[in-house]
């Protein structure tokens, strides 16, 4: 407990000396190795380019969006249907961000497009959209044509993805307010037109003829301008491979964003 | 220089931010504290604080008062998160990153800094929950969430209990780190964000990842914090949050010049280090060691977690709560 300062033994010093040494070393590798590992997220998103998520009504541009989100989950929380999912690590840079399996459980706006984008902290879900008719989030193409029961000029009997399919969507014949199970909303349709019939976008899809034969049955679906890229058609199609999905555009880093 | 209310905050902040703590002359303490060190050094007191600590080490009494209040704040704000969407009781929505406290915004400060830095555009919900928690932490201290609010806290203090029980029987050693590294890697990822336009550093903030996987069970991003804690229990003690977490930083800084803090009563201190043994922080209590104090009652600094540990341990109340403005001082020393 004694107070005054006794000189040090120089051999004290010396081992002080290279301790000292060693612990600035290890401060050095234990914060670049914290630094890289926080990069190799960005790594993951930069090299894999793999297909871009589709995010939840209102999402800016993706670049944006990865920054601008807080990765706080209101927008999971708010979703009456439970279509918004939180990324994992496995999401890189992404780690947190919410995103929609459309295939599993689309948007089909049965809140009517604002509550996830209402319960956004950050504007990363951009308040500038409240409608569903000015949502983007991407466009739904025909990837496998000659999988559509349409084209084939094919029906479809039962519910749309088997009895066994946990996803609601909102019929508003049955209840303009809560979503039903679509295991339990069985079709029997002469020609299948459940990308037109269920999509929630007012004249974003249509049938059309596939040749000028009035007798040739089949059709193929047609995606317009007003399309949203929500998903229902993609959720929807009865079609083992699926026909019809969501493609994602990211426009790449822009500095001044889609904000606002 | 005797220490005011200047001089007693930019050494907290500079002590924050990595430099080691100066022993004081003479000219450093207030009259009173040099009085006071005087009847310390003499012989008989001496002797009597020799016995004092002989007795104090016998009698092996133990008190986890404040610990168990802290892991039962720690696990109730957790779990009201959970609770709030899984129970749908609506009262914490979100996660600690950003959330809805009964409808009001709150934003966590480091989260809110990286995104702002990243995406160079503010919202007004946010500035409001980033006001928010800033106002309180600026009242209760600022890392005082790291020991009352965040869950990797939790999970870092059982595997220091374990990393102590090994060291105990010498399987493990404690490899000290330099302190600024938490300041170089706080500018490293504040730059990081500005630069790249991502928010690098939440992809691997312990903090976020626990939280959503209590929530959300996003429980992949665990295998980052296993690891972390891996590190902790064989390698360098609370590693995260004394070298590394920006987020404690950020809180430290906020919550600088809090008015609930801890107070070392220098009066009643028997110096023998018990609270420094088990601190998060210990640089913070380094007036806690003879002859290192300037006044007879010191606040302790901003690095302080507000954890209260030293409280548990210390035999004779040395160190207590204060809240400036309301407790009474001895000593004007505002």
């Amino acid at each position: 407990m004694t107070v005054e300062q006794k000189p040090e033994a120089p051999e004290k010093r010396l081992v002080k000396g290279g301790e000292e040494r060693r612990r600035l070393l290890r401060s050095v590798v234990v914060g670049s190795a914290v630094v890289c590992a926080s990069l190799a997220g960005l790594l993951d998103h930069r090299l894999a380019h793999a297909a871009p998520r589709l995010r939840p009504p209102g999402a800016i541009d993706e670049e944006d969006f990865l920054a601008a989100c807080i990765k706080c989950g209101q927008c999971v929380q708010v979703c009456p249907i439970r279509a918004i999912e939180l990324a994992d690590l496995t999401d890189g840079i992404g780690n947190g961000v919410p995103y929609i399996v459309a295939r599993d459980q689309a948007c089909d706006f049965s809140c009517d497009a604002t509550q996830c984008i209402l319960a956004c902290p950050t504007g990363a879900l951009s308040h500038s959209v409240d409608k569903k008719e000015q949502v983007k989030m991407g466009v739904a193409k025909l990837v496998d044509a000659d999988a559509c029961l349409a084209r084939k000029g094919k029906g479809w009997k039962g519910p749309a993805r088997g009895t066994s399919h946990h996803a609601v969507l909102r019929y508003p014949d049955i209840d303009r307010w809560k979503a039903q199970p679509i295991a339990g909303h069985a079709y029997d349709l002469d020609l299948c037109d459940l990308c037109v019939r269920e999509c929630p976008i007012e004249g974003a899809i249509a049938l059309e003829p596939v040749s000028n034969d009035p007798a040739d049955r089949r059709r193929t679906p047609v995606v317009k301008a007003s399309c949203v890229g929500c998903g229902v058609c993609e959720m929807m199609c009865p079609s083992d491979p699926l026909a019809i999905r969501v493609e994602v555009k990211t426009t790449g880093r822009t500095y001044g964003g889609t904000h606002g | 220089m005797t220490p005011g209310f200047l001089s007693r905050t930019l050494a907290g902040l500079a002590q924050m931010f990595g430099r080691a703590p100066a022993k004081p002359g003479p000219d450093d303490m207030t009259p009173a504290m040099r009085d006071l060190l005087a009847f310390k050094k003499t012989p008989d007191e001496r002797k009597r604080r020799k016995e004092a600590i002989k007795a104090e080490r016998e009698d092996h009494s133990t008190s986890n008062k404040w610990r168990w209040r802290r892991w039962a704040s720690i696990v109730a704000l957790n779990g009201l998160f959970v609770a709030s969407y899984w129970l749908d009781l609506q009262l914490v929505e979100g996660a600690l990153t950003a959330s809805r406290v009964v409808g009001f915004h709150f934003a966590d400060l480091n989260s809110s800094l990286q995104l702002m830095l990243a995406h160079k555009h503010v919202v007004i919900n946010l500035v409001i929950g980033v006001t928010t928690v800033a106002l309180l932490y600026v009242l209760v201290g600022g890392r005082t969430f790291c020991s009352w609010v965040c869950p990797y806290h939790l999970v870092s203090e059982l595997a220091e209990m374990l990393h102590l029980r090994l060291a105990e029987k010498r399987l493990v050693k404690d490899h000290a780190l330099d302190r600024r590294l938490r300041v170089v890697l706080f500018v490293i990822f504040a730059v990081l964000a500005f630069v790249s336009g991502y928010t690098l550093f939440e992809t691997i903030s312990p903090v976020g990842i626990l939280s959503r996987a209590l929530v959300y069970g996003t429980v992949v991003s665990l295998i980052w914090v296993a690891l972390l804690l891996l590190v902790e229990i064989f390698w360098a003690r609370r590693f995260w949050c004394r070298y590394v977490c920006p987020i404690g930083l950020t809180y430290g800084m906020a919550g600088t010049v809090a008015p609930v803090r801890i107070l070392h009563v220098a009066e009643n201190c028997l110096h023998e280090g018990k609270c420094r043994d088990v601190c998060l922080v210990p640089h913070v209590l380094e007036m806690t060691k003879l002859g290192f104090g300037r006044e007879t009652e010191t606040p302790v600094g901003p690095d302080c977690t507000r954890c209260a540990m030293c409280l548990d341990v210390c035999p004779t109340g040395a160190l207590r709560f204060d809240i400036k403005g309301l407790t009474r001082r001895s000593e004007a020393a505002e």
